[in-house]
């Protein structure tokens, strides 16, 4: 797909007014995380992704993982706007018997390649994805994002130095550094210094860009698609909250849901009409 | 006297046996030597994937394979797997993806290594957890063919092997091993052992010991501890009228647990159970260790006594 910048922008403003009215409907997730990815989950599905959102299990398919499983809405959102779940699916969101699990969940989602949860997951479980493809002779990637507290998670460190040992080049990383985890922000709970020195240390790829610059956003994932003889792992500087404003930089909106004035400011904000 | 033979070695010689077929793929945490999947790495380089000591990642990249229409078979010592539990939990069981995870050296008989290698409780943590089969075989040949059975499986599995060599049961047998279904060794009227794993060979030996006395003991060897063969319970209850289950492991979960969870709410019988009794091991040889916790065929032929006496 071909979409220009401002295209793209609306693609991801469309995406924001979904996540923030699937938390409201519910009354409880996580819209901090899911508005600091969108820009760039949205960029990603909408230009390179190679998947058929008629045939979501067709075999040659690109893999995305959202390891940062929490952030459901944002690809629940783009998954509606792809066309694999319709927009009506977005109000099942946490609810009994819905497609939208409170995370997203392989066994009842179309799209969705993994059932995340647990943070520090989705890397190995995109590893595996990357050798089996490699094993194929198959040009499909695995994209897989992960978030920057999460990478506290010491299962993320084996599956980085695995993936490095084994010259995974068909592993993609995002990682949607938003500087705030759930009690706090990172700073306060876990400092992780030096992020892309980690990354290279490990044998990595790194490019570091502006995850909410779409023209940043698209040459990262210009990187990501170019470096093809090892793992690469794009460190995306993000808000989050990004897009409203009192939820932006505020540890409270990890994962809690706006009440009905906040909900109606969120709207405004974003330029959707209620009617 | 049989021959003797190591279960993991059954094992490694089953992954061989079914790398015709090309989805089959080995994970190693460095313990590929002492699993013995390293015969499958040595000969199938390609479609091995060593995971370093490290073992959460090995269960995830496996699931990424199962998820991409491998057949991925994870081992490392069963003490090991338990670091992963949450990975075989949230990322294998609950996806339901075909993971085949191999814990050898379970057990206290693994011996000299001491309690922190010696896994008492591999067995019951993963039969919590739905959709996975949880098997511990008594010998080279079951071993083989359960292996060699689980490509078919289509759901995760763990299986507990043993690092020392315990007699060769099934040879020329091998049509009666079938994942799911336990195996009646000797058939008496008075009391049925239900054992697994390296505690089947004991189980015959006390049989041997309770006929000296006129005791005609039942022997079955329920290497497939979930899913549990519960018919075979009812028939042995309805048969003996008492029960004893032995086993390598802690009685709390373990087939122990598994049979009287099926006892009491099915037909009941007097249970008595041998097994590790809530307790950590030591280092000790293989034999040293069954005496010391009370597994060996001595403590077996007792318990079978104890279940007799408990007949109404």
């Amino acid at each position: 797909m071909t979409l220009s910048i401002s295209e793209l922008e609306e693609f991801a403003r469309k995406c924001r007014v979904e996540i923030v009215k699937m938390v409201y409907r519910a009354q409880a997730g996580h819209p901090g995380g899911s508005l600091s990815e969108i820009d760039l989950i949205s960029a990603l599905y909408a230009t390179r992704m190679r998947v058929r959102p008629d045939e979501p299990k067709w075999e040659d398919r690109d893999r995305f993982i959202l390891s940062k499983g929490h952030a459901s809405p944002g690809m629940y959102a783009v998954l509606a706007e792809m066309g694999f779940i319709d927009h009506e699916d977005l109000h099942s969101y946490r609810v009994l018997g819905g497609k939208c699990q409170g995370h997203v969940d392989m066994k009842w989602c179309p799209g969705v390649d993994f059932s995340a949860g647990s943070l520090g997951m989705g890397l190995s479980f995109g590893l595996g994805c990357a050798v089996a493809a490699r094993l194929d002779n198959s040009e499909r990637r695995t994209f897989v994002m992960i978030g920057d507290g999460e990478i506290q998670e010491g299962s993320v460190w084996e599956a980085a130095m695995a993936a490095a040992h084994h010259e995974v080049g068909n592993l993609k990383v995002i990682l949607d550094r938003n500087r705030i985890q759930n009690d706090d922000f990172c700073e306060a709970q876990m400092r992780m210094f030096d992020i892309p020195a980690k990354w290279r240390a490990f044998g990595w790829e790194v490019k570091e860009i502006d995850g909410h610059n779409m023209e940043e956003v698209m040459s990262g994932l210009d990187f990501l698609e170019a470096t093809n003889d090892k793992p690469a792992i794009l460190i995306a500087h993000t808000i989050k909250g990004a897009g409203v404003s009192f939820m932006e930089n505020n540890p409270s909106f990890h994962g809690a849901a706006p009440n009905d004035d906040q909900f109606a400011q969120a709207m405004a904000e974003l330029g959707e009409v209620i009617v | 006297m049989s021959d003797m033979a190591a279960t993991r070695d059954g094992y490694g010689q089953a992954l061989l046996e079914i790398a015709d077929n090309p989805k089959v793929v080995v994970l190693e945490a460095d313990l590929g030597k002492s699993t013995k999947s390293l015969h499958f790495k040595n000969k199938y380089p390609a479609r091995t994937v060593s995971c370093g000591i490290g073992e959460q990642n090995m269960l995830l990249t496996a699931a990424g394979l199962a998820s991409s229409g491998y057949i991925p078979f994870a081992s490392t010592f069963a003490i090991f797997t338990e670091r992963a539990f949450e990975q075989m939990r949230n990322g294998v069981a609950r996806p339901d993806l075909a993971v085949h995870l191999c814990g050898s050296h379970g057990g206290t008989h693994t011996g000299t290594d001491g309690s922190s290698a010696q896994s008492i409780e591999d067995l019951a943590i993963y039969r919590t957890l739905p959709n996975v089969v949880v098997m511990h075989p008594s010998d080279y040949v079951s071993t083989l063919e359960l292996t060699k059975q689980l490509p078919e499986l289509n759901k995760p599995s763990y299986m507990r092997t043993a690092r020392n060599k315990t007699p060769v049961m099934y040879s020329g047998r091998e049509s009666e091993i079938v994942i799911g279904k336990g195996i009646t060794l000797r058939q008496g009227t008075d009391v049925a052992i239900i054992a697994c794993g390296v505690l089947v060979s004991e189980s015959m030996k006390a049989a041997e010991m309770l006929a000296e006395k006129g005791i005609n003991a039942t022997v079955v060897d329920m290497h497939t501890l979930k899913p549990l063969d519960g018919a075979l319970i009812d028939s042995l209850v309805s048969q003996c009228g008492a029960l004893v289950t032995a086993e390598d492991h802690n009685v709390i979960g373990g087939l122990g647990g598994a049979v009287a969870e099926h006892l009491v709410t099915n037909k009941y019988a007097p249970l008595e159970m041998v097994g590790v009794a809530d307790r950590f091991g030591e280092s000790g040889q293989s034999d040293e260790m069954l005496e010391v916790m009370g597994l060996n065929s001595k403590y077996i032929e007792q318990a079978a006594q104890r279940a007799i006496a408990r007949k109404s």
